[in-house]
């Protein structure tokens, strides 16, 4: 295990000194005085474990594949883009567009996330990129979502006023499946997307999830799980088909 | 003409200190600087309010001047129009990171019209910040090579072609203490990098940093024209600048109000507000349709009372607030907040359209 004071660190030295010890097999780093450095474990290919204190900056994990990122305060924007493998865990607040294009891999994040969260993930056989966050989110979630699991819980959110969720939520959805904690606005869905009851299957899936979601947190599933579900699913796979020869 | 294209993102960053501390503009150079990779060095810029004590009821004009010619003609035009309290240069640091700029000089003014002035716009008497703003557009208009670039009253502006963190130490600004500041840095996509063009823009006691674009410019340009706004800057962001003025001070619009024009509700949430609140929203997008701004912005506008975040409409442009004590900042990113003040007591994004305005606790 390895410890780096990371302050004043400009991002690339800093994202070379991890690579090296990544490179010399090292499997725990932990990065303290953090204050936005970009692309921390951005494109890393390992199993490593990294615990970040302080806030990183953007695109935090683009294109990760394995690692496990534990981030201790809140994260900004582009979390994950185009993410493969491995797991990220936020205890804060996170900002816009998280998971774009993700294809695999887990992201927890405990309160609220921003705008256009999980825009365009997808999925592929066995890769199944999940995020669950414990806030609320803004407008666009889910945005053309391709395969993949979003889950919202809306409980732990720093705008007590706001809804679960913004405006244009799935707008384009044309795969994978958002478990939302309490009743949908069906006037602020995009018009790809369905509202419905969890059946059985769902309901095992969302507490497999939310299983592992409440042992990052230390939470209380049957807490959780006081309330009921909403599932927003995809209308069809080709929204678009027609759209250039009607 | 300097011309460069390239893919965006600006930063921004800003602090009040609600209790009217004053503070030196160290800390929004780290905080900006920290940010350093958001700009590409075309333009780096700060405001600052609370700067002039010494002068706190005079216009405070920063010109910049291509040329010596610019200067003696903007010169003896300001000695006819103005009583000059007080003039100088722009005190600056030699850095080998600014390595050109234009001749800068401060003048403490106040209006002067003269009967003739007065006969011309035939009129008896005139406001103070209306004759101030006519002989801004006037000067940034009419005299090639000049441009004033801050005119309001013991506040600031600071900008140049360069990153924020050198734009500073050129300008001196760690010597400067305010209660308001906000810092720029640019990353110019579809307008020329230059002097004038820096962040932030101003107008009396307005000033604007903005990160995105104004898609709406030519609409917007049209219509500030009928109200006599010259926009002469090369840049959209000066919309901006003059829209507020237009709304605020000439109009008298609320902040809140003013926020709505420029980042205005979408048809179908005004068809389910309330009557009340559909009639002014209905007004607003009817009457000030062509104030509207469209395209991805924040901005943070700052004015002698206070200071406003905004967003678009769907929020394409990153902005976080953060509240400690007396302060509250707000910045494109959190880091940007966190390295002045790590420990916050709250923050959150604001969501689109959602303006955070935040003034002085009372006059002082």
């Amino acid at each position: 295990m390895v410890t780096i004071d990371a302050k004043g660190v400009y991002y690339r030295q800093l994202n070379d000194q991890i690579k090296e010890y990544i490179a010399k097999g090292e499997k725990h780093i932990t990065l303290n005085n953090i204050c936005g450095q970009y692309y921390i474990a951005t494109g890393i290919k390992s199993d490593v474990k990294i615990e970040i204190n302080g806030v990183p900056g953007q695109d935090l994990a683009a294109l990760m594949n394995g690692p496990t990122l534990i981030v201790h305060n809140n994260a900004q924007d582009t979390i994950g883009n185009t993410m493969d493998a491995g797991k990220i865990v936020i205890h804060g607040l996170a900002g816009d567009v998280l998971g774009y294009g993700m294809r695999g891999g887990k992201m927890h994040i405990k309160q609220d996330v921003g705008y256009r969260v999980g825009i365009h993930m997808k999925s592929y056989k066995e890769k199944i990129p999940v995020i669950i966050a414990g806030g609320k989110a803004g407008d666009f979630f889910g945005e053309y979502m391709a395969g993949g699991v979003l889950i919202l819980l809306g409980m732990d959110s720093v705008r007590p006023e706001m809804p679960i969720v913004g405006d244009y939520l799935g707008t384009g959805m044309h795969g994978g499946v958002m478990y939302i904690r309490g009743k949908i606005d069906l006037e602020r869905c995009g018009k790809e997307v369905g509202v419905d009851k969890l059946d059985k299957t769902d309901m095992k899936l969302l507490k497999g999830y939310l299983k592992e979601y409440c042992k990052d947190f230390k939470l209380d599933i049957n807490e959780i799980l006081k309330e009921e579900f909403s599932k927003v699913f995809p209308k069809s796979k080709r929204p678009y088909g027609t759209l250039y020869c009607y | 003409m300097h011309y460069e294209k390239d893919i965006s993102g600006c930063g921004l960053s800003g602090f009040i200190d609600k209790s009217k501390k004053r503070v030196s503009g160290e800390e929004i150079i780290k905080s900006i600087a920290l940010q350093h990779d958001r700009g590409n060095g075309l333009g780096g810029g700060f405001a600052a309010y609370g700067i002039y004590p010494d002068f706190p009821d005079h216009y405070a004009f920063h010109i910049m001047y291509d040329d010596m010619d610019a200067l003696t003609h903007t010169e003896e035009l300001l000695n006819k129009k103005l009583q000059i309290e007080h003039h100088e240069k722009i005190q600056v640091r030699n850095t080998p990171k600014i390595k050109t700029h234009p001749i800068l000089r401060r003048y403490f003014v106040k209006p002067n019209p003269s009967t003739e002035d007065l006969e011309l716009l035939d009129i008896k008497s005139i406001d103070d910040d209306d004759f101030i703003v006519r002989l801004v557009m006037h000067i940034n208009e009419k005299i090639r090579g000049a441009f004033v670039f801050s005119s309001g009253k013991n506040m600031g502006a600071f900008k140049g072609v360069g990153f924020p963190e050198d734009i500073a130490e050129f300008f001196r600004l760690d010597e400067y203490k305010g209660y308001i500041w906000t810092a720029h840095n640019r990353f110019p996509t579809n307008t020329p990098g230059w002097w004038g063009g820096a962040h932030p823009f101003t107008l009396l006691d307005w000033s604007i940093v903005h990160n995105g674009e104004v898609s709406s410019y030519g609409i917007n340009k049209r219509y500030l024209e009928m109200f006599g706004y010259k926009c002469t800057l090369y840049t959209d962001t000066e919309v901006i600048t003059y829209i507020l003025d237009l709304l605020v001070r000439k109009h008298g619009l609320s902040k809140e109000l003013a926020c709505k024009v420029l980042s205005s509700e979408f048809w179908k949430n005004i068809d389910k507000m309330p009557t009340r609140e559909q009639k002014i929203h209905k007004a607003l997008r009817m009457v000030y349709g062509s104030a509207l701004l469209n395209g991805p912005f924040a901005i943070l506008f700052a004015y002698s009372n206070g200071i406003i975040g905004l967003n678009d409409r769907v929020k394409l442009r990153p902005l976080v607030v953060g509240y400690k004590g007396d302060r509250v900042y707000m910045s494109s990113e959190e880091s940007a907040i966190r390295i002045i003040e790590p420990n916050l007591d709250r923050v959150f994004a604001p969501v689109a359209g959602e303006p955070v305005i935040v003034e002085f606790d009372e006059e002082v």
